[in-house]
């Protein structure tokens, strides 16, 4: 009985939070309107926005303006983009991924073509943007914003002119306070220049030998005593809290950190660094494509790509848009870098299956470090113990069962 | 009877359990997002119930919990009672299958699950979401039912049963009314405890959600493995009070039915 | 009642959401991508060795702590009064219901530099990261898997008469003589029972070394990443892991039934 008492208590409470929770959602809303259909938008974090501190909220007026439910959804790395259209059937009608990843999902014919008559918004995009090597003839992609890596450090931790380039992350005088990415591209990218003699990042095809070489020498960051963490979005936590010296990250949001810590600072590198460019496209997976078009042209409108670029800010690459932004977003380094910076970058080029996973792979190694023989010989030891062990009281308890049944049997 | 140096060593672990949970609480009404006091607000409890994210995953998670439970709590029942029928060696064996979701560590079930429902899905082209995290959640729970089910089997007088068919009830009365009677305790702990392991579980869900199909314990996760966000020190707090209320008003009737029972 | 038919609904199930899952991840482990028999994959889940053993010895530090705090805090518990030990016990639970990842999301609060810990140790002169670290993974696995330890060994616990302690008292044992004689023997089911509800979660744990931890990763984040290119080697490790878990449990199982029998 205390227990149906207890079980009903428990089922009353519960259905009420049920009952409850549509109503606030709604309340809050007030009017909603009621939607004809959705898109699916999949995009990177922090990438839209979203209307806190006073900016516009782009979801928001979207939805409000076509009555079109978006369900919005992030990924962290343009790999787990790539996994997850590949491997778990999830349907989306748009994506946002970065330039070698574009032409990577074009060439496995993952990509839907864009039907630009239902973009006109497409006449803003620079000239400059179109063409690019990824979707040479643009007729799968609309740029969406554009940038490059740069450093970001904490002055009261590190003084000023001390950091002039991604070498300075090896440094062992910065102990445990030094950041770097969590994902195998960026961060192999990186180690490949400071390698001897460099590896161009942005060639189409690596040996096992450069990946190895690169991968060595991020374990040197770990080794040296550095590195404090594989950081992607959770970077921002580490900077903004001053809980971290050193970290190279995109310059959008490097900006969006200094607006969080007054003492934080940037450094373009003096190696050159990854020039990207991110895009929308239409997965084969889509099954809303005329809403998918309709949020792309959405998106190209200057006064939403303004508000867009003003909250990432990120380069955009829509002209009419440049035109609505303010002095400072114009004229930041971080938006617009000299032109011998942009001259020593590289771009990401697709790289084949094989030496993307060689990639991946060595990239755990990277972060755990490499196996020496002594724990692979201990595992296997282990392992065999277990194995036998088991084997013989599992033999033990089979014996002593015949023995038992054969006593009861006697009596 | 205690001396106070047990009492002591009782309120440090005490302690150390809820000090967390109760700075998690503190800091939900803390007009920043550091660790560095701003002034008292109630703004993230306000962005909490606005989200409409995280009403939508709570939303999920109720639904497949108290499904799950259910459906593992009917499953579970009549497997319990159809396995302990069978003999000696089978039964075992089939314990001991029945078993290894329980011993096995989760992400050796989630990973192989989710091997499972991608190989089953391009075959017979389905997404990976509600239905798979429903499947998945059954399929941990049902052994549970069967765990708390058995030793009533094993304790029921099975002559009740023919005893009531002798008196006249057809076969599915007898069954009502005499098995399921007497099973009840063992089935409500075993439909309670799914309930619960369903509401919690993370890791199997993180592997057999596919991309989209949100549930509490997958939200909190996006939540909090990025930035520091204060709405899930508010969602902390909210659990807080609702557990504790719970388990005191259980408490409460149970001891009432306890004292009424030694009257 | 005699029948084992209402079994079969959940024997097919066990078939093919337990049997078959586990059948693929033997599959995909020797095999390779193309589909052809290998044992590659185990020669790559020797490059994760260390990790392995990284998480054992985090496991077993967790556990040990466990026990050590666990259970004479049991022993307390189980010579107060009835109603004192369900209240007590209604307290320990709280937290257990809270959800898994909140309370290590609790501690990333807690630990992180520049947060109250920290800068209260500062105040002290000791300056030292308390985050990203070994030590902080153990601490958030003790903290989640504590009361998992207290429960079953109070349980047993509450079970041992205190008429035997006495008896013993009386016939001339000090406090030691009766722990090791008396207390000691008849509790080791309930550590059994507590050492395998925390070892095996602790060792194949998913997230809390990405919170807590700096640059070492455990056998459960190591799993998931590797799956996420790599289901083969993945399914490998996981294989493994689940080898060295089952052999853990047999191990125990033997332990537990020498002590109990009395060998």
């Amino acid at each position: 009985m205390k227990r149906i008492l207890s079980l009903l208590i428990t089922c009353v409470i519960l259905f009420a939070t049920m009952a409850i929770t549509p109503v606030s959602a709604e309340t809050a809303d007030e009017a909603e309107p009621k939607y004809s259909g959705e898109v699916n938008v999949y995009n990177w974090g922090e990438y839209i926005s979203p209307g806190d501190d006073g900016g516009l909220d782009v979801i928001a007026e979207f939805e409000s303006r076509y009555g079109i439910k978006v369900n919005y959804t992030n990924f962290e790395t343009n790999e787990e983009l790539y996994n997850v259209l590949v491997n778990s059937n999830s349907s989306y009608d748009v994506i946002i991924p970065s330039d070698y990843m574009v032409a990577r999902l074009r060439e496995e014919g993952m990509l839907l073509k864009l039907d630009f008559n239902n973009i006109p918004n497409y006449k803003n995009i620079d000239d400059r943007f179109r063409n690019q090597d990824f979707d040479p003839d643009s007729e799968y992609s609309v740029p969406y914003s554009w940038g490059f890596i740069a450093l970001v450090y904490n002055t009261k931790m590190i003084p000023e002119g001390e950091i002039t380039g991604f070498k300075d992350m090896w440094n062992p005088k910065y102990q445990n306070s030094v950041l770097m990415f969590n994902n195998s591209r960026d961060a192999l990218a990186i180690a490949m220049q400071l390698c001897d003699p460099p590896i161009d990042p942005g060639s189409a095809s690596f040996s096992e030998e450069d990946i190895d070489r690169a991968t060595d020498k991020l374990i040197e960051l770990k080794d040296g005593g550095s590195l404090k963490k594989y950081v992607m979005d959770q970077v921002f936590t580490e900077m903004e809290g001053s809980q971290a010296a050193l970290a190279p990250y995109y310059a959008g949001d490097i900006a969006t950190m200094m607006d969080n810590n007054e003492d934080l600072d940037f450094v373009i590198p003096e190696e050159g660094s990854n020039l990207f460019i991110d895009s929308m496209c239409i997965p084969s997976c889509c099954k809303n494509k005329e809403n998918a078009e309709l949020f792309i042209n959405f998106m190209c409108d200057p006064e939403i790509a303004a508000a867009n670029a003003e909250y990432i800010y990120y380069g955009t690459p829509n002209t009419a848009a440049l035109e609505l932004m303010d002095e400072d977003y114009r004229e930041s380094e971080l938006v617009n870098p000299p032109a011998e910076f942009v001259d020593k970058c590289y771009k990401f080029t697709n790289i084949d299956d094989q030496t993307y996973s060689l990639m991946q792979e060595n990239f755990i190694k990277a972060c755990t470090g490499r196996a020496d023989s002594g724990s692979k010989v201990l595992v296997m030891i282990l392992l065999g113990i277990m194995i036998i062990a088991s084997l013989i009281v599992v033999a033990l308890n089979i014996r002593r069962g015949i023995r038992n049944r054969g006593r009861i049997q006697k009596i | 009877m205690k001396k106070p140096g047990q009492k002591i060593y009782l309120i440090i672990i005490m302690a150390f359990l809820y000090a967390p949970i109760l700075y998690l609480i503190a800091y939900s009404f803390n007009n920043g997002k550091t660790s560095v006091w701003k002034g008292f607000t109630w703004k993230w409890y306000e962005a909490l119930f606005r989200d409409a994210q995280i009403m939508g995953s709570l939303k999920n998670t109720l639904t497949i919990a108290l499904l799950a439970a259910i459906i593992a709590t009917i499953l579970g029942t009549l497997a319990a009672i159809g396995i302990y029928n069978f003999k000696g060696g089978v039964r075992s064996a089939i314990q001991n299958i029945s078993n290894i979701p329980i011993i096995n560590p989760e992400i050796v079930t989630g990973v192989s699950l989710m091997l499972l429902f991608t190989f089953a899905g391009t075959m017979l082209g389905f997404e990976m979401g509600f239905w798979t995290v429903l499947l998945a959640h059954i399929g941990f729970c049902t052994p549970y039912v069967i765990l708390n089910v058995t030793p009533r089997i094993r304790q029921m007088d099975s002559s009740l049963y023919e005893a009531a068919l002798d008196l006249g009830c057809s076969p599915v009365k007898a069954f009502f009314k005499v098995v399921i009677h007497e099973l009840m305790p063992g089935i409500l702990s075993g439909f309670l405890i799914s309930f619960t392991y369903s509401l919690d579980d993370f890791v199997i869900t993180y592997f057999t959600r596919g991309a989209r199909f949100q549930t509490l314990p997958v939200q909190i996760y996006t939540m909090t493995h990025q930035r520091i966000n204060p709405k899930a020190n508010a969602l902390s707090a909210i659990m807080f009070v609702t557990i504790l209320t719970l388990l005191i008003i259980s408490n409460i009737v149970t001891s009432r039915k306890d004292k009424e029972a030694a009257r | 009642m005699k029948s084992k038919r209402p079994s079969i609904p959940y024997l097919g199930w066990m078939l093919v959401f337990t049997i078959v899952p586990l059948l693929m991840v033997l599959y995909y482990a020797f095999t390779d991508k193309a589909g052809n028999f290998t044992l590659k994959n185990f020669v790559n889940v020797s490059d994760y060795s260390h990790i392995f053993l990284y998480s054992l010895y985090v496991a077993l530090i967790s556990t040990v702590i466990c026990l050590v705090l666990a259970y004479p805090l049991s022993f307390f518990i189980s010579r107060c009064t009835q109603r004192k030990q369900s209240v007590i016990i209604m307290f320990l639970m709280v937290p257990m219901w809270m959800n898994f990842l909140l309370r290590v999301y609790a501690w990333v609060l807690i630990l992180q530099t520049n947060g109250p810990l920290d800068t209260l140790l500062q105040i002290f002169g000791i300056h030292t990261t308390l985050i990203n670290n070994t030590g902080a993974v153990i601490v958030g696995m003790v903290y989640e898997f504590l009361p998992f330890m207290i429960l079953p060994i109070q349980s047993v616990m509450s079970k041992i008469d205190n008429s035997l302690i006495e008896a013993a008292q009386d016939l001339g044992c000090n406090g030691l003589y009766v722990f090791r004689k008396v207390v000691f023997p008849l509790s080791v089911p309930g550590i059994i029972s507590g050492v395998t509800m925390v070892f095996v979660p602790t060792a194949s744990t998913f997230l809390v070394a990405q919170y807590l931890g700096g640059d070492q990763l455990m056998i459960g984040d190591d799993i998931e990443r590797v799956f996420q290119f790599n289901h083969n080697t993945g399914s490998a490790i996981a294989l493994v892991l689940m080898v060295v878990i089952l052999g853990f449990l047999v191990f125990m199982n033997r332990f537990g039934d020498k002590e109990a029998v009395g060998r």
